[in-house]
């Protein structure tokens, strides 16, 4: 079969990260391919250089053999690319057809023929099974039909290859199955499908090849039918050296926080959390695992107050609080590092030391009579925490956005760490920090429990479940699939439980402790 | 390298660059309309500068023009610091100074030290309550501020026009109010300028205001919501509480340039009394880059240009408008500031 | 009762409304223009004003006023340029930028005025456009009182509303702006030019304003006052937000703006201060804005600066 696309050693680079490493993919006329990797492998960042919304640092693309120069998504458009976005390109208050036919309105004298607009819709939709219906409001239709709309917008550019980028990241079962006969009517139409996600269960059932990106690389290239789940899991999370941390066993002690029946739901009504208990001993890392947007932050928040939960409770020495806004939560000794440290964990416009009493400034000794700051206790504390903490260069009135990602870290550990909390929540700690920091914080982890802390865990990267938890839970599509103890599992076995492997068919000679025990 | 070198360069010299690039660039483009008068820009320039700065009475006089900008301005960059943008400084100074006016004219026989504090405070409370509406309308509903403060300006605007021809229309044609008493005046510093004891409470103000901002867990929590309210939240700060706060406080600021304007220059409320005052404490805030010190130096700049706008009208053929025109130029360029960046770039490369 | 309605409700009441409307109609339909396309437009005020001004010059020099309205047209859409090249190129804070515009206008008018007339205040009069009447129309009672005989600009305001209301829901430019203004990332993702639509709404509405102006000046007096716009850009923002960001809303509420104007001074009258009546058009826009009577949503991208990647 001849090569639709071939993209040939494509490199972007971004500030601090290489997004893609000389990548070369081709793509074959007519066929649905499966683009895979963890989060952070470059997949998303391809598509984008190939629809002319980045431009590559290096490399070329050719389409039919010729090679062009896709410099904005017009280009890609009119060369017949189509893309679906993670996070859809639509305008609410606009109708279905007015989405579709944006920026190619069927129009004489500028004056858009609605009437065919929307029996062009009308038609493409019922030609490839995308039901929707063209007068409606996009903000009055559900995410999977707003999917569907997106696909349309392609179809109607006549788009021979479609990018469809983690499109079942936002679908329920049914709608995955729904997409999937899309998907294969476009096919039988002679559509070229390239199609990302990181579900490997997705890829056997629907692509004719699979290609696998790690850290920005190309790992290869396979026929999805001569490939199987355990070799793709592997590809994708590769044998990397572990960062093995030096730890005791756990002692753990008597029950800190107990996590009942949690439900969360978010604002379009998705059911993110669903019945999710958890117990945190004193003394133990509980880890969870699982690949990102399967309901880990939104447990996490309503744990530490930031989010509401639907039902359920949670409850800290047998007290509940999961009704109290963050504050109080955090008087009562729970420690939080916030997934992202921009947003949640600093202010990035303050200095070390002010952002080292965020949350404290209010409690003596930093604050007097009449509200005045304590400017010396302000600074004896920070002092203190950046030596305590090692943060680099150790100057407590540098701002913070100055610092390094790692050093940034390292004030958010220092000051939540610094209260000895006795329940610790992590949510990915070490998120594009450099070595040296990772290590760093993984000993703080550590040492914290040793001094009796309850540590939740969450976390995208295996080596650092493995090597940190005592426990491993596993978060699937807002379930807690297992709870298994870590040294009766291993990467594999997680990785398969991880993109929705069955726990009681779980691969391996372990015994599964399943989440319903 | 040129770069690096010039971020090296300290941090207070690399902060003054734009302001005073915006002000040189604006002064340039305003030589422009001063030559379509057909006078010589340099003249004039020079009539406008010795007439704000030349002797120690135009300094006073040019400090009595920037005492009520110096509370606008700072009325402006207070709530600024708070992510918030109060352009409703006008309506505040106005109801501010109807509240001041009417406690001067109505209570008689009180001892100035309790009728001047009175009357300041009125004043006070009434600008802060005027800026709590559209602060608790975005704390509470999320409705920007923005279009709010406008329109409580109006509102303010008719308010005061209702009341000082009104209820308290004094006794001459004019649509004023009465005297105030003796004992509500803010004591001339410099007869014949009309500096007046005004000047001293901008100075506390500033005083006051940068102490509040960076020396009180106040501030802290305020500055905290304007640059990241989702970490504010985090850290317990109450992100409605601080917005209605610091609304208050910026209301409660830019009506002390109404109190100063009655109390002090004209001994009643006049109708529309304003200068825009209030819209351009925007352009002093903008200048000054929201620092206190910052403001006084922008609103002693501006307070000049509009003294030496009169001597320059009388002699010269130059419109003493010029220098409203200066200053919207200086607006726009440190607004876009980016502009201005590029310009000096480009300088610095030639 | 019905002395009072036929005391408010009258041909030469509502007659006098449509006049007050027109400036406000003209330039809510600019603000619709410029933040639909998602840029915050409070220079409305001073793009107004320098219409009113070089409308009145034009007219001056050229002794037409017809001509005079072009100047007005050209010289507030260059006012919208400088608020476009300002907002959208150097990313200034569009509030900023509409203030230092109305702060311009005041200055500029005042000093172009002073020195080209050597007046203050006001200008010496100069030719305008007078009233017409439609046949048959202004022959039917109370309706033809009221809109049979009118100036031309009065009419082209109802024109406009029409046109603004079918370019921007029945034409491919229309759609290209409002998603620009909703959505400026899925606009450039389907091939849209971000900034060129941009660039084009502000302009037109800079152009809008300053014909709004221009009636004041040579339509409905044949002058020019210093700061004789006295606000009503304001307003005309406020009928815009109040018109849920319309042209027919903001028609509506020009029109109800406007017989707030009118009525003002029967209000006197009956004992009701006229200032409270002036104060309705701004209290009703909060209360609208506030969700009280059908929230006003304004465009969801408005006021940020669109940054490719």
């Amino acid at each position: 079969m001849d090569n639709i696309l071939e993209m040939k050693n494509i490199t972007k680079n971004f500030p601090g990260v290489v997004a893609n490493d000389d990548i070369s993919l081709d793509i074959r006329k007519g066929e649905i391919h499966a683009l895979v990797g963890e989060n952070g492998s470059g997949k998303s960042t391809l598509m984008n250089i190939l629809y002319g919304l980045y431009d590559a640092d290096s490399g070329e693309v050719f389409l039919n053999k010729k090679k062009v120069d896709i410099t904005d998504p017009r280009t890609a458009i009119n060369l017949g690319l189509g893309m679906v976005f993670q996070h859809f390109m639509l305008v609410d208050t606009l109708t279905v057809a007015e989405n579709v036919i944006l920026g190619s309105e069927p129009a004489r004298m500028h004056f858009i023929n609605y009437k065919k607009a929307v029996d062009d819709v009308a038609r493409l939709a019922k030609e490839y099974g995308l039901r929707v219906e063209p007068r409606s409001k996009v903000a009055d239709i559900s995410v999977g039909q707003q999917q569907r709309v997106e696909i349309l917008k392609a179809l109607y550019r006549q788009a021979e290859v479609l990018i469809l980028d983690e499109p079942t990241a936002v679908l329920t079962p049914q709608e995955t199955e729904e997409l999937f006969q899309v998907m294969n009517n476009l096919k039988k139409q002679g559509t070229t499908i390239i199609f990302i996600t990181h579900k490997i269960k997705e890829v056997l059932a629907i692509s004719d090849r699979v290609s696998v990106l790690r850290r920005g690389k190309l790992v290869g290239t396979k026929n999805t039918k001569e490939t199987n789940h355990p070799e793709l899991a592997e590809m994708m999370v590769g044998r990397e050296v572990l960062l093995r941390v030096e730890k005791t066993p756990a002692q753990p002690g008597k029950t800190v926080a107990s996590i009942i029946n949690i439900n969360v739901r978010d604002r379009v009504g998705t059911h993110k959390v669903k019945d999710v208990s958890l117990d945190i001993m004193s003394g133990e890392v509980l880890g969870i695992a699982g690949v990102e947007g399967n309901g880990q932050q939104e447990l996490i928040e309503a744990i530490t107050g930031l989010n509401r939960a639907e039902s359920g409770e949670v409850l800290l020495h047998g007290k509940p609080i999961h009704k109290l806004p963050p504050m109080p939560i955090k008087k009562r000794g729970v420690g939080y590092i916030p997934e992202d440290r921009h947003k949640r964990g600093l202010i990035l416009e303050y200095s070390v030391a002010d952002n080292m009493i965020l949350g404290l400034h209010s409690q003596a000794p930093f604050v007097e009579k009449f509200l005045f700051r304590n400017e010396k206790a302000i600074q004896e504390n920070a002092q203190k925490l950046v030596e305590e903490y090692d943060v680099r260069p150790p100057n407590i009135k540098q701002l913070v956005q100055t610092l390094s990602g790692g050093n940034q870290q390292k004030v958010i550990v220092a000051r939540e760490f610094s209260r000895n909390p006795e329940f610790l929540v992590c949510s990915q700690p070490t998120r594009g920090l450099d070595i040296g920091a990772i290590e760093f914080i993984h000993k703080e982890i550590i040492r914290q429990r040793d001094n009796g802390a309850a540590v939740i865990l969450v976390s995208a990267e295996l080596d650092e479940i493995l090597s940190l938890s005592d426990r491993v839970a596993v978060m699937y599509n807002g379930e807690v699939s297992a709870v298994l103890p870590v040294e009766k599992t291993d990467e594999r076995q997680l990785g398969y439980l991880m993109l929705g492997g069955d726990a009681q068919k779980a691969e391996g000679d372990v015994e599964i402790e399943t989440a319903a025990e | 390298m040129l770069r690096l070198k010039l971020q090296q360069s300290s941090l207070i010299s690399r902060d003054l660059l734009v302001p005073i690039v915006s002000v040189l660039l604006a002064l340039l483009v305003g030589a422009i309309f001063i030559l379509i008068v057909g006078e010589n820009p340099l003249h004039a320039y020079k009539v406008l500068f010795l007439e704000s700065f030349g002797s120690i009475r135009s300094i006073a006089t040019t400090l009595q023009r920037a005492t009520p900008l110096i509370f606008t301005g700072l009325a402006v960059a207070f709530a600024f610091r708070c992510g918030l943008f109060n352009i409703g400084a006008e309506g505040q100074l106005y109801v501010g100074a109807m509240a001041a006016a009417i406690v001067g004219i109505t209570f008689t026989g009180l001892p100035k030290i309790i009728h001047l504090p009175m009357a300041i405070i009125a004043g006070m409370v009434a600008g802060g309550l005027w800026a709590a509406v559209p602060g608790l309308l975005k704390a509470k509903l999320g409705v920007h501020e923005v279009i709010n403060t406008i329109m409580m300006n109006f509102i303010a605007f008719y308010l005061t026009d209702f009341l000082v021809t009104g209820p308290f229309h004094g006794g001459r044609w004019a649509p004023e109010t009465d005297r105030i008493m003796p004992t509500a005046v803010l004591e001339r510093l410099f007869v014949p300028t009309r500096l007046n004891t005004g000047i001293i409470l901008a100075v506390v103000a500033i005083i006051l205001v940068y102490i509040i901002l960076w020396k009180t867990r106040t501030g802290y929590e305020i500055r905290a919501v304007g640059f990241n309210p989702t970490a504010a939240e985090y850290g317990g700060i109450s992100v409605s509480k601080n917005i209605v706060l610091a609304m208050v406080l910026s209301g409660a600021l830019a009506s002390l340039a109404g109190v100063e304007q009655i109390l002090g220059v004209h001994g009643r409320f006049i109708q529309r009394f304003s200068p825009d005052l209030g819209f351009m404490g925007i352009a002093v805030a903008l200048l000054g880059k929201n620092h206190p010190v910052g403001v006084f130096f922008a609103a002693v700049l501006f307070g000049a240009l509009r003294t030496g706008a009169a001597a320059m009208d009388r002699l010269t053929d130059v419109p003493r408008e010029l220098v409203v025109i200066i200053q919207a130029l200086i607006i726009m360029f440190v607004a876009a500031d980016e502009l201005t960046r590029r310009l000096i770039a480009r300088r610095r490369k030639a | 009762m019905w002395e009072y309605i036929t005391f408010f409700f009258n041909a030469t009441i509502l007659a006098a409304a449509l006049r007050m409307a027109t400036p406000l109609i003209f330039t809510s339909m600019g603000g619709i223009f410029s933040e639909r396309s998602g840029v915050i437009n409070i220079g409305l005020e001073g793009m107004m004003l320098t219409g009113a001004f070089m409308g009145m010059m034009v007219s001056h020099y050229t002794g037409s006023p017809w001509v005079g309205l072009l100047g007005a047209l050209v010289s507030g859409a260059i006012m919208g340029l400088i608020h476009a090249v300002a907002s959208i190129q150097y990313k200034a804070n569009q509030v900023v930028s509409g203030t230092a515009i109305n702060i311009f206008a005041v200055g500029f008018t005042v000093f172009m005025l002073r020195t080209i007339f050597n007046v203050a205040g006001t200008s010496p009069p100069v030719p305008s456009i007078g009233n017409v009447s439609i046949p048959i129309i202004v022959d039917i009672p109370v309706i033809g009182q009221i809109i049979g005989r009118q100036n031309p600009m009065v009419y082209m305001a109802l024109i406009l509303v029409v046109v603004v209301h079918i370019f921007l829901f029945r034409t491919d430019w229309g759609l290209r702006l409002r998603s620009v203004g909703e959505h400026p990332k899925a606009a450039d993702t389907v091939g849209i030019n971000v900034f060129l639509t941009r660039y084009m709404a502000v302009i037109m509405s800079g152009a809008l304003a300053g014909l709004g102006g221009a009636y004041l000046s040579i339509a409905h007096l044949s002058r020019f006052g210093d700061g004789m716009t006295a606000g009503r850009g304001f307003i005309a923002l406020a009928a815009m937000i109040f018109g849920k960001w319309t042209p027919f809303g903001a028609l509506g509420a020009s029109l109800l703006f406007g017989f707030a104007d009118a009525v003002q001074m029967s209000m006197q009258e009956l004992g009701i201060p006229r200032h409270f009546v002036q104060m309705t058009p701004y209290i009703l826009t909060m209360v609208a804005l506030a969700g009280f009577i059908g929230r006003a949503t304004p465009p969801k991208a408005i006021g940020k600066p669109y940054e490719k990647e």
